[in-house]
């Protein structure tokens, strides 16, 4: 079973660059229909089963909009 | 469950004006979590240059001084000269450090004054709209190259990792990007040597940081991250350039 | 403490040093690169940091980062050098650091001469770089004043959080004369908690003068200006020569040609002339009241400088249409005799004013 893991998107500090999306291995992240208070459409977590918990979101978002949190059973270092 | 990723606490919670994209807010994250991880933030003073970067102050959550355009290596040395004990960094990028303050960067660094440079290069003056820097690739439009950058004009771009490292003096320099997860990674890992070095009272530290301006570039921000790896770096090619160890064993940098 | 006999640029760096101005940046220039040179020896002894810049703009913007770190620091430049530092200045200004600049004034414009002068004068009392600001200006008139003005220019730049010049011409630092350096006690001043010095135990500081929102910005501009007021009600500083007695004419002078006016005054006197001086020593705040006092009770004044005449303008702001307002003065390095000076206020008085 894969690892539990948590990607929390701060929807509105995102400007929707999109970067996050292309990041993600596992496509895990799309970017919304819906748009933020600043009017961007802002990415969100489509797909939270296939996050392995690489933080590859967090790493390149530019805005500081993602947290990462991963299950106990296995740390992975960052 | 864990929290393996979060916001740095050496980054205020000001939300950042850069544009969607813009990898400005990367440098700014990493710079950050260093500070935490070496537990430097209550006893640093991070100078803000003229720039995109011009409100960093609002971000680092350390004392900030803003300095004029061009002149942020000469603020931090008379902050590292007054009180030596303060961790001292500039964040600047290529209009400022490269052209109007090349001669504050050069002679910081040949004085080996014991402060941190964090050197983001996008190609461009970002701020007042794109126009040319002295790192604009050959061929490049901006809006004062209409007709891309001319060579025969007006020269190739500046590197500035490589001039630095023709001085004797400097200790730690290194050419780093961010657009992508993995150049982010060694990009930190060359910011947190350049701090180290700074703990250690040991040498100058400079990290050239490659950096994308989708605004001003005219592409999107995932585009603009594949121009700067096919277009930046083979021009500015992303390694360590010195090190204080190489330079004390009379190594290949000692001359 | 006995007096010494100090060449005026020496002396300069040592009242620096005794006034706590232990961080200090130059850059050569004639003529006053003693100070650096004598600063390089000394300021090791005394713990002090010494520097010399790449450039004189470095310089300014080392005091810049220095002063914002909260520690005393200083400079000393000739004419071209703190033209390089008015935007330095500036900055310095608007983010209200404490800074002393010294001035040892050389003729010009541009890369001029080495000769003393008092060309500099608009530079220094005007603000000198961009935006609403002044610097406190303090105009020695001898080695011996240098030395007593320098430990009071790092005083008011920290009470007021104000640059503050100190202007001489050439010849204050390249004369020498005995001086003696005496104790100088000033009232305590506050703690420099807005410094940028590592935000352990408080909320941090930012050093700085970027104000997008233009409220703020006038807010910043008016608490300058206050800070300005404030100098013109306390800070004004001159001396009255002759004036206990009645007298035709007034002259205005400050610095070395202050005293060869003094030596044209003793002539004049010789020939039944009486003349009176004002000499203000606070370029900056003016003495505009002394002479308006002054003034009413002479015929017309004569502003006396070694420049084309600028504090002359200073003067007829003063006096308004109360009093014709005269100027005489020599430029290029040439310093005026005491008998030109004579003879420039004779002419007036015999109606065939210059």
């Amino acid at each position: 079973m894969a690892r539990q893991t948590q990607v929390t998107i701060d929807k509105n500090r995102c400007k929707g660059c999109e970067l996050c999306v292309h990041a993600c291995p596992k496509h895990v992240l799309a970017m919304s229909k819906e748009i933020n208070d600043k009017g961007y459409f802002y990415s969100e977590v489509v797909n939270p089963d296939d996050c392995i918990g690489c933080c590859f979101c967090a790493i390149t978002c530019p805005d500081v909009a993602i947290e990462v949190a991963v299950g106990d059973n296995k740390d992975r270092g960052e | 469950m864990k929290t393996i990723f979060k916001r740095p606490e050496s980054l205020t919670l000001t939300p950042m004006h850069y544009c969607p994209g813009c990898t400005h807010g990367i440098i700014h994250r990493l710079v950050a979590e260093v500070l935490d991880e070496l537990d430097l933030r209550e006893r640093t003073v991070g100078i803000a240059s003229v720039g995109c970067s011009v409100l960093s102050y609002n971000y680092f959550n350390c004392d900030m001084q803003e300095a004029s355009h061009g002149r942020a290596p000469a603020v931090a040395t008379g902050i590292k000269r007054a009180r030596p004990d303060l961790i001292v960094f500039t964040y600047q990028g290529d209009g400022d450090l490269a052209s109007i303050g090349m001669a504050e960067i050069v002679h910081a660094a040949n004085r080996g004054e014991k402060f941190t440079v964090v050197f983001v290069n996008n190609t461009v003056y970002g701020m007042t709209g794109g126009q040319m820097a002295p790192t604009t690739m050959p061929g490049q439009v901006t809006t004062t190259t209409p007709r891309g950058r001319d060579v025969d004009d007006i020269g190739y771009p500046v590197r500035m990792c490589e001039i630095l490292a023709s001085l004797r003096t400097p200790g730690f320099i290194e050419r780093v990007a961010a657009n992508t997860p993995q150049h982010i990674i060694r990009a930190k890992r060359a910011i947190k040597k350049a701090f180290q070095y700074q703990v250690e009272g040991r040498c100058f530290s400079f990290v050239e940081c490659l950096s994308t301006c989708p605004t001003n570039w005219g592409l999107s921000p995932y585009k603009a991250t594949q121009w700067l790896e096919e277009n930046m770096v083979p021009y500015y090619p992303l390694k360590n350039f010195k090190t204080p160890e190489e330079s004390e064993e009379g190594g290949k940098n000692a001359d | 403490m006995a007096k010494v006999l100090m060449k005026g640029n020496e002396a300069i760096g040592e009242a620096g040093i005794r006034a706590g101005g232990l961080c200090y940046f130059c850059y050569p220039i004639t003529p006053q690169s003693e100070v650096a040179e004598y600063l390089s020896r000394r300021m090791p002894d005394v713990g002090g940091s010494f520097l010399q810049a790449e450039s004189e703009v470095a310089v300014s913007n080392m005091l810049y980062g220095a002063a914002g770190a909260g520690v005393r620091a200083w400079t000393t430049s000739s004419s071209p050098g703190i033209s390089l530092m008015m935007e330095g200045l500036s900055y310095i200004a608007a983010a209200e650091l404490p800074a002393v600049l010294i001035n040892i004034v050389r003729c010009g414009p541009g890369l001029g001469g080495i000769l003393p002068s008092q060309c500099d004068y608009f530079q220094a009392v005007k603000g000198g770089g961009h935006g609403d600001y002044r610097c406190m200006v303090l105009a020695p008139s001898s080695v011996q004043e240098a030395v007593d003005l320098i430990p009071l220019a790092f005083d008011r730049a920290d009470r007021y959080r104000n640059p503050v010049i100190v202007i001489g011409d050439g010849m204050i630092g390249q004369m020498m004369e005995p001086v003696e350096f005496k104790e100088h006690k000033f009232p305590p001043l506050p703690p420099k908690d807005w410094a940028t010095t590592g935000c352990k135990g408080r909320k941090r500081n930012v050093v700085n003068s970027l104000y997008l929102d233009p409220i703020e910005e006038e807010k910043l501009n008016m608490k300058l200006v206050a800070k300005y007021e404030q100098m013109k009600r306390e800070e004004v500083r001159y001396e009255e020569y002759n004036t206990d007695k009645p007298y035709q004419a007034l002259l205005v002078a400050y610095g070395t040609t202050a005293r060869i006016c003094k030596t044209a005054i003793q002539q004049l006197v010789l020939e039944g002339i009486t003349v009176a001086l004002l000499r203000p020593i606070t370029l900056f705040p003016f003495p505009e009241k002394k002479i308006q006092e002054l003034a009413r009770q002479a015929e017309w004044l004569m502003s006396v400088e070694m420049s084309t005449g600028q504090m002359v303008e200073d003067v007829r702001l003063a006096v308004g249409h109360d009093r014709p307002v005269y100027f005489f003065g020599r430029t290029g390095g040439v310093v005026p005799t005491p008998e030109e000076i004579r003879d420039a206020v004779k002419k007036h008085l015999t109606g065939k004013g210059v």
